[in-house]
């Protein structure tokens, strides 16, 4: 703007806009979006908002925004795809809200209608593509990306990783979440790994499980997904690592490609059908709520509807699983003061939030204190804290006030991102000789006495 | 509509007032401050300012004033009337940065804090320290005290303790000419002139704009519990209470829900409520043990006598508050069931309870439209809330009418057409019928006195001229 022009005015605003007639705004569900009565129960439950006090940063203001893109009022520019990816997506909003809105649909088809508009402008961001099509719709290259970064690790080698363009994928806020990761499993580890795993002797069967190792889970918490497995054969299930299984497609969904996400969902409900298991169990919260939207995102394909609400009907995050077995046989007391930062996807978007804590209180010795505002998100949010790193770490920082008042020596999450970003947040608080953030298996498996302790 | 744009040496001087990231102008951040929580109404301002200082918001008055662009005083934007609309543009002025607590004086009983305040963190506050700040509007998880006070904000325990203006003692403010005054202040006892102070209560941010609040409190009581009353007919829970209040008793709260938002409720907070009672009254009382005891066990017998289909009594405080909670979400719950929800609070004095909850079932059959009834019954406070669509005109066109015969029936019945949710641009047309064209009069000459050139939200209360209601429409 230069003197003498005029501000914007609602006049202008409203005038012919590039973009507002894209036929992409159709894609909005408009009863949904009508649905919010933007009566502001959300406001106090973002942590985006809380931040910023700003309308544009709050999940009422961003349906605002989408209603007036749907009824081509507003461009979809960038300024819109700005503001739908400032969200954490981490579905506090649907918790509060009283109209039972469905806002994580609604961001999703929001990014959708984003990355749409870019395909067709041909102008796409180089980042995400790369991130996406080379990397997660591939489990090799996650193989071998893992098997880099645990070669990095070994060998303190930094130039390796920016020799193989690893950089590139990962850029600098990745590399320094890296820094909060123990170790990676070697990729000869992994490829020694059992195709099942059955049940302890003498006790009773349970049934047959198919885990879905998820795919940063897998690289970064190998080890995790192994401690799963030991735990349900534990207690009597026999354990499938189910071939052919891909990425959840969570990240894909929340990132505007629905496309590559139904795919996924499709090759993974086959897997899991081949598998022929009871249940399918994850110990990530954010693929898990990805996997129960499996019905959803199919739901009007006659092909694969009925596939996917069968698969959804079998899926369970491990502490549902967990809970309904208990008191789980614990050999080992934990005489520690622990406490538990919920995973968004597991609380606001599968509803559970009492089992963990449940399991967690089981364990002898434990001195259980609730966290402040435990359900509200830490700042990992998927690929947050790589695409909106400085809001990620105030977000983080916020949460690291409240996790320094309850003096834990423990902190369990249910999730890889909300770990990782627990385990940075320690370091940042100055926290790391006194408290450490722990995967609920591995929580668990402590207490069972089946592996050595962690740390 | 757009009003007076405002160029862009006012915006770099507005700039200049506040912090950098205080003045926002972007299509999207002008959009996102279109809308406040009242359905149907939608403008845009020309600029968001966010002042963090009296001084600040004295320089932005002054010189709004001087350039003649309207000036929207807003809080968390959840009033039901249309009240935070820009509808002739310009500046949207934000105060939720003042959201500080100066004092909570326990000696005098008094809290002096930032018109940014969450009510709810307010009430955290002092009763931490064992006092209690009474007025708990729906919303006040997320409004702030300046909005409640320039709306006189209501709320459930209105029926024993008041309303927001009974706990206001003192302000400062400041004119549309940038003049810093204050009015009020820690004296119970005050009448050292007009009293401005409650005249600025309820203003609407029409005539000045509210930069510091000092609130009355109350000692904290000592112990509550909570009863819900079922009945089998409407008109069963309104004498319930018209005899509990014949009967010389109190309650801090009396909290009425018909079917319909029973149903909703219960779907979102899982309270497990019979669905085949017409009504359900929540009825708390608070104070020392054994009246407290003593006024619910008479409730109840009351209750019974009337012939309510069950009495129960919530086993815990925590139950209770669960209960409080749920009633909280009742307007939200139930734009579940059709697109458009729009809620209106009608009241009339409290013995004309059953009559006017029953001239609304009426009228919703009449006009054919979907009306759910809860409200405040004890202060005759009765929120009928129509479920529609906004896309359906002629459906909203029959809405219209039937909100009208609403109101025009409350006022028969000697009530008025807003209980707490204020004029703001919703019940405009109707304030005439309420104070009179004198009343109008000294109306707008009091406006014309504190904002001679008329930049204080323009286009509410007094503004004399029919609002336009800008639809929004599905294109």
């Amino acid at each position: 703007m230069t003197s003498g022009q005029r501000a914007p005015t609602p006049e202008t605003q409203r005038g012919p806009v590039t973009g507002s007639d894209a036929p992409e705004r159709l894609k909005f569900d408009m009863d949904e979006l009508l649905n919010c009565m933007h009566c502001g129960f959300c406001l106090p439950a973002c942590p985006t908002y809380q931040q910023t006090g700003l309308e544009t940063y709050s999940p009422r203001g961003r349906i605002g925004l989408m209603k007036g893109v749907a009824q081509g009022k507003l461009p979809i520019d960038e300024e819109f795809e700005r503001n739908m990816y400032a969200c954490l997506g981490c579905r506090a909003c649907e918790t509060a809200c009283p109209a039972g809105v469905q806002y994580g649909r609604l961001i999703e088809t929001a990014r959708e209608v984003v990355e749409d508009v870019k395909r067709r402008r041909g102008r796409r961001s180089f980042t995400r593509h790369l991130v996406f099509k080379q990397f997660f719709n591939h489990p090799r290259r996650i193989r071998v990306a893992g098997g880099i970064l645990w070669a990095v690790q070994a060998a303190g080698l930094q130039r390796v990783a920016t020799k193989t363009g690893l950089v590139r994928v990962l850029p600098r806020e990745m590399a320094e979440m890296q820094s909060a990761v123990d170790t990676v499993a070697s990729p000869s580890e992994r490829k020694r790994r059992p195709s099942v795993m059955a049940p302890d002797a003498g006790v009773q069967k349970a049934g047959r499980v198919g885990l879905f190792t998820g795919c940063i889970m897998d690289v970064m918490f190998y080890d995790t997904n192994q401690a799963t497995a030991r735990l349900l054969n534990k207690i009597g299930f026999e354990v499938v690592f189910v071939a052919g299984q891909v990425c959840c497609g969570a990240l894909h969904a929340h990132s505007g490609e629905k496309v590559d996400a139904v795919e996924l969902a499709k090759r993974n409900i086959e897997a899991f059908e081949a598998a022929d298991v009871d249940f399918i169990v994850n110990n990530a919260g954010g693929c898990g709520a990805a996997l129960k939207e499996y019905a959803h995102w199919l739901a009007d394909d006659p092909v694969w509807a009925e596939r996917a609400h069968r698969f959804v009907e079998r899926t369970r995050d491990i502490c549902e699983l967990l809970a309904e077995h208990t008191p789980l046989p614990f050999q080992r007391r934990i005489e520690a003061r622990v406490t538990y930062q919920d995973s968004c996807h597991l609380a606001h978007g599968q509803g559970v939030r009492q089992q963990p804590r449940q399991l967690i209180r089981s364990v002898p010795g434990v001195q259980y204190v609730e966290l402040t505002n435990a359900d509200t998100c830490c700042g990992s949010a998927g690929i947050y804290n790589i695409t909106n790193w400085e809001m990620s770490m105030r977000v983080l920082d916020t949460k690291m006030e409240h996790v320094r008042r309850t003096d834990a020596h423990i902190v369990v999450t249910a999730n890889p991102g909300c770990l990782l970003q627990m385990k940075k947040g320690i370091q940042r608080a100055g926290l790391a000789d006194r408290m450490e953030a722990v995967h609920i298996v591995d929580f668990l498996e402590r207490a069972l006495g089946s592996a050595a302790p962690l740390g | 509509m757009g009003g007076p744009a405002v160029r862009v040496e006012v915006v770099e001087q507005l700039r200049e007032i506040v912090d950098s990231d205080a003045v926002r102008v972007s299509p999207n951040e002008l959009y996102a401050y279109s809308f406040d929580a009242t359905p149907l109404v939608q403008a845009e301002p020309d600029v968001v300012v966010f002042p963090s200082t009296t001084a600040q918001v004295s320089r932005v008055l002054a010189l709004c004033n001087a350039e003649r662009i309207p000036v929207i005083p807003r809080g968390s934007g959840t009033n039901l009337a249309g009240g935070t609309i820009p509808v002739a543009g310009g500046v949207v002025l934000n105060m939720t940065r003042f959201n500080q607590i100066y004092e909570i004086d326990e000696k005098n009983l008094t809290a002096t804090v930032g018109p940014g305040v969450i009510t709810a963190d307010f009430h955290r506050a002092v009763e931490a320290v064992g006092l209690f700040y009474p007025p708990d509007p729906g919303s006040m998880r997320v409004s702030t005290i300046g909005g409640n006070v320039a709306q006189c904000a209501g709320g459930m325990r209105g029926l024993k303790y008041g309303v927001t203006k009974d706990y206001v003692m003192g302000l400062e403010y400041v004119l549309p000419d940038g003049q810093v005054l204050r009015c009020g202040g820690k004296n119970y006892k005050d009448v050292a002139g007009y009293d401005l102070t409650r005249l600025l209560v309820g203003s609407e941010g029409t005539l000045a704009v509210l930069t510091e609040l000092t609130l009355k409190l109350l000692p904290m009581p000592e112990t509550k519990m909570t009863l819900t009353v079922f009945c089998n007919s409407l008109v069963d829970a309104a004498r319930v209470v018209e005899e509990v209040i014949a009967a010389r008793i109190t309650p801090a709260t009396m909290e009425f829900l018909d079917q319909g938002t029973m149903h909703v409720v219960d779907d979102f907070a899982h309270l497990g409520l019979p669905r085949d009672v017409a009504a359900m009254l929540l009825i708390e009382q608070d104070g020392s043990p054994v009246q407290v005891q003593r006024d619910i066990e008479r409730i109840a017998e009351i209750a019974r006598a009337v012939g309510a289909a069950d009495v129960q009594l919530a086993e815990t405080p925590e139950d209770g508050a669960r209960l409080m909670a749920a009633r909280r979400s009742a307007l939200a719950a139930l734009s579940r069931l059709r697109p458009t929800t729009i809620l209106e609070d009608a009241t009339v004095p409290r013995a004309r309870l059953a009559e006017m909850v029953q001239a609304v079932v009426d009228i919703a059959a009449k006009y054919r439209v979907q009306i759910c009834t809860f409200g405040h019954a004890g202060d005759g406070n009765l929120h009928p809330t129509c479920l529609t669509d906004e896309r359906d005109t002629d459906e909203i066109h029959r809405v219209e009418q039937a909100f009208e015969e609403i109101f025009r029936t409350a006022m028969e019945l000697g009530g008025t057409i807003t209980g707490e949710h204020g004029v703001g641009m919703s019940k405009m047309k109707y304030l005439p019928q309420r104070v009179g064209p004198g009343g109008i009069q000294l109306m707008q000459a009091i406006k014309g006195a504190f904002d001679p050139n008329g930049i204080m939200n323009p286009g509410k209360v007094v503004a004399g001229y029919q609002p336009q209601r800008v639809v929004v429409r599905q294109s």
